[in-house]
C-alpha cells in the first residue's frame, strides 16, 4: 500500500509540473511559430492520464515476479498480438518511413517491407520455442543447457547494450518531436518521458506496459487509417489519381514511383536485409513479449495478429507519405520561411505526417496525431527499460550474482531500482545526445541484436552442438564485431565523427551480413572444439530441453504459482 | 525433467512425427520467405526497370507497387498458413504425447 501511496504523490508532482511546462511553453510556442495546439495538449493529458489509471490498476495486481516480469502470464494472444505491434511500430517508424516515402518514394515501401520481413522468421523458427522454454527472459533460453553463469552475462550485456542504443535513438526523437509539437523545452521533454517510463514500469511491471502498448497500438493504427483514409477520399479513392498528383508535384518526378538509390549494390542490400530480419529475432524487448501469454498457440497467435497489424501500417505510411507529397509540400504553411522552392518543411524531414494530419483534419486532428506520436515513444521506452531491467535483475542478479537463491521479493525489488537507474540514464543520455545523428543507433541495435542475441538463441533451441563455450566467445564476438564495424563503418566514421569523406576503414553501411557471419563461425569453431566435461553435458542435455522445446511439457504455465 | 520421461518422449512416434513436420513446415516456410524477399531486393538491385514499368496501360502506378505491397502481404499470409497448421496438427499430436505419459 505504501507503494500506492507513493505512485499518487508522483502523480500529482507529475501532472503539476507537467501543467507548469505546457504553461511556459505556451509563450515560447507562440513567439516561435505555431500557435500552441491546446487539442494536443488536451489529448496528451487525457492519455497521459489515462494510462496512469491503468498503472495504478496494475499496480495492485503486480505481486509475484511472473506478474513484474510476464504480466502473470495470462495475456491473450491477439492482445499480446496488438502489444507486440505497439511495442514495434516506434516513432521511428511511423514518422521516419513516411518521411522517407516523402523524400524519395518507393525507397520508403522497400525499406518498411525489411522491417516487416523479420516477423514470419520470429513466428517459424522462434516463437513457441521461446515460450515453451523461458520463463522471464530470452537467457532463460540460451542458458537451458549451458553454463548458467558465463551464458546469462553474455546475454545480458547484448540486451543492455540493444536497449540502450534503442533508448538513447527514441529519447532524443522524444525530445526533438515533443519540444516541436508541444513547444516544451528539449530538456523537459525528455525528462517527462523518463519519468512516465519510470512510473509505468515500476510501479505497473509488464502489465502496465502492456495496455500501454495496446492501446497506443489502437491509437497509432487508428490515426494512420483516418489519416490515409481522409488522403484518399481527396482523390476519390483512387490511388491513380494520388500517385499522378505527386509524380507532379515532386521534384524528382516518375523517380519516385520506382527503386532509387537506397539499394544500389547487392552486399549493402542483402546486408540492410539480414540485420532487419534477423534483428527483429533478438531484441530482448520484443523477445520478452511471448513469456506474457498462457503457452505456445497464443504465442503463434500473437506472431500472426503482430504481423497483420505491422504490414498494414507501413501500407498505410505509403499512403501517407504520398499524401504528403501532395498536401503538404506545396503548402506555405507547413515549409521554412514558407519558400516552396526550397521545400524545407518545418521541424524537419521526420515531420510530414505531422503536418498531413493538419493539412486533412485541422487542429484537432494535429492534436490527436501529436498526441499519438508522444503516446508511441512511451510505449517503447517503457518496453525498452523493462527489457533492460530484467536482464539486469533476473539475468545478472538472481542467476549470476545471488545463483538462485534471492526470493522474488528481492528480484522484484532489484528490478525496480534497476529500472529506476536506467530511466535517470536514458534521461541523461538523452540530454547528453541532444541534436545529435541518432539514425544509426536503431540499426546499430539491430546490427547487434542480430549478430550476438539472434545467433546464441537460434543455435541453443537448434543445434546440438553448442557448447558454453561456443555461445560465450562467439557472443561477445559478434557484439564486439557488430559495434567495431559499425563505428569504423561511413556512417558513424565520416557522418557522426566528422572524419573526411572516404576516410571509413570499412567500406559498407550495413554489416550485418559480416557480423553475423563472424558469429556463427565462431559460435561454431568454439563449440566443436571443445571437448571438456561441460560440453558433454551440454551436448547431453539437448534431449531433454528439445522435448520441452517441442511439446511444453514442464514448461512454464499460466497462473502464479 | 525426469530422464524416464524424456526417454518416453523422444521414443513415442507421435513426437518424432511432430518434430519431424514442425520441422519440415518451419524450415521450408522460413526459405519461402527468404526467397520472396531476397528475390524481391535482388531484382530491385539488379532490375530496376522491370519494376519501373506501368502496371497497365495509360497508369502512373508502376508494377513495383504491387509487387512490394504483395511481399507484405504474402508474409502475413504466411503466419496465418502456419497458424493454422500448427493449431491443428502440432497442437493435437502434442495432446496426444502428452495425454501418453501420464
Amino acid at each position: 500500500m505504501q507503494r500506492i501511496g507513493l505512485f499518487a504523490l508522483i502523480t500529482t508532482l507529475l501532472l503539476g509540473m507537467a501543467t507548469i511546462a505546457l504553461g511556459a511553453g505556451g509563450i515560447e510556442g507562440a513567439v516561435e511559430k505555431q500557435s500552441l495546439n491546446i487539442s494536443a495538449i488536451v489529448m496528451f493529458f487525457l492519455f497521459v492520464s489515462g494510462t496512469l489509471g491503468i498503472t495504478y490498476w496494475a499496480a495492485q495486481r503486480t505481486k509475484t515476479a511472473k506478474d513484474f516480469y510476464a504480466a502473470g502470464g495470462g495475456i491473450t494472444g491477439f492482445q499480446n498480438g496488438l502489444a507486440i505491434a505497439g511495442d514495434y511500430m516506434s516513432a521511428a517508424s511511423f514518422l521516419g518511413i513516411s518521411g522517407m516515402v516523402y523524400m524519395k518514394g518507393y525507397d520508403g515501401l522497400i525499406f518498411s517491407i525489411g522491417w516487416l520481413v523479420g516477423w514470419p522468421i520470429v513466428l517459424f523458427l522462434i516463437a513457441e520455442q521461446l515460450r515453451n522454454l523461458g520463463k522471464y527472459t530470452f537467457a532463460d533460453v540460451t542458458s537451458y543447457r549451458l553454463s548458467q553463469k558465463p551464458i546469462r552475462i553474455m546475454a545480458a550485456c547484448g540486451s543492455i547494450v540493444t536497449v540502450l542504443l534503442y533508448l538513447i535513438a527514441q529519447m532524443v526523437g522524444a525530445g526533438q518531436l515533443i519540444q516541436l509539437l508541444f513547444g516544451l523545452d528539449y530538456w523537459i521533454a525528455v525528462v517527462l518521458v523518463g519519468v512516465l517510463m519510470i512510473m509505468y514500469v515500476t510501479f505497473g511491471g509488464m502489465l502496465a506496459t502492456t495496455w500501454v502498448q495496446i492501446i497506443k497500438a489502437i491509437l497509432l493504427l487508428a490515426g494512420a487509417t483516418a489519416m490515409a483514409f481522409l488522403v484518399l477520399a481527396k482523390f476519390g479513392f483512387s490511388p491513380d489519381a494520388l500517385f499522378r498528383k505527386a509524380v507532379e508535384l515532386h521534384p524528382e518526378h516518375n523517380k519516385i514511383m520506382s527503386p532509387g538509390v537506397l539499394v544500389s549494390d547487392p552486399i549493402s542490400a542483402i546486408s540492410l536485409g539480414l540485420g532487419l530480419m534477423f534483428g527483429t529475432a533478438g531484441l530482448p524487448h520484443i523477445l520478452m513479449r511471448f513469456f506474457t501469454v498462457a503457452d505456445a498457440k497464443e504465442a503463434r497467435k500473437s506472431v500472426f495478429y503482430a504481423t497483420g497489424f505491422i504490414g498494414y501500417f507501413y501500407i498505410l505510411t505509403f499512403i501517407i507519405g504520398f499524401g504528403a507529397i501532395v498536401l503538404v509540400s506545396q503548402n506555405p504553411h507547413y515549409l521554412v520561411g514558407g519558400d516552396i522552392a526550397k521545400g524545407q518543411l518545418i521541424g524537419g524531414g521526420n515531420m510530414p505526417a505531422i503536418h498531413l494530419a493538419h493539412a486533412v483534419g485541422g487542429d484537432i486532428f494535429l492534436g490527436f496525431i501529436s498526441a499519438v506520436a508522444f503516446a508511441t515513444i512511451l510505449a517503447v521506452v517503457s518496453g525498452l527499460t523493462l527489457a533492460g531491467a530484467s536482464a539486469v535483475s533476473h539475468d545478472l542478479y538472481a542467476n549470476v550474482f545471488a545463483k538462485g537463491t534471492a526470493t522474488e521479493k528481492q528480484e522484484i525489488y532489484v528490478s525496480r531500482i534497476a529500472t529506476i537507474i536506467l530511466g535517470i540514464l536514458a534521461i541523461w543520455l538523452g540530454i547528453q545526445f541532444k541534436g545529435q545523428n541518432v539514425a544509426f543507433m536503431v540499426y546499430l541495435a539491430f546490427t547487434i541484436a542480430a549478430s550476438a542475441n539472434f545467433p546464441v538463441l537460434f543455435l541453443s533451441i537448434f543445434w546440438k552442438g553448442l557448447t558454453t563455450r561456443g555461445a560465450f566467445i562467439g557472443g561477445f564476438v559478434g557484439l564486439i564485431t557488430a559495434v567495431v564495424l559499425v563505428v569504423i563503418g561511413p556512417t558513424v566514421w565520416e557522418e557522426v565523427l566528422m572524419n573526411p569523406k572516404g576516410s571509413a576503414m570499412f567500406q559498407y553501411k550495413y554489416p550485418a551480413i559480416f557480423s553475423m557471419a563472424v558469429a556463427f563461425i565462431t559460435i561454431w569453431f568454439f563449440s566443436i572444439t571443445d571437448s571438456s566435461a561441460r560440453a558433454k553435458q551440454d551436448r547431453d542435455n539437448f534431449d531433454a530441453q528439445n522435448v520441452r522445446c517441442q511439446t511444453g511439457i514442464g514448461a512454464e504455465g499460466a497462473s502464479s504459482h | 525433467m525426469q530422464q524416464n520421461i524424456v526417454d518416453k518422449v523422444k521414443n513415442n512416434p507421435k513426437y518424432v512425427e511432430l518434430v519431424r513436420s514442425r520441422s519440415l513446415w518451419g524450415w521450408s516456410l522460413s526459405l519461402l520467405v527468404i526467397i520472396i524477399y531476397y528475390g524481391f531486393i535482388l531484382v530491385v538491385a539488379f532490375n530496376k526497370e522491370l519494376l519501373a514499368q506501368p502496371l497497365y496501360e495509360g497508369t502512373i502506378i508502376t508494377v513495383g507497387i504491387p509487387v512490394g505491397v504483395a511481399v507484405i502481404v504474402a508474409s502475413f499470409l504466411l503466419t496465418g498458413l502456419y497458424v493454422w497448421r500448427a493449431n491443428s496438427k502440432f497442437d493435437d499430436l502434442t495432446k496426444q504425447i502428452k495425454q501418453e505419459i501420464k
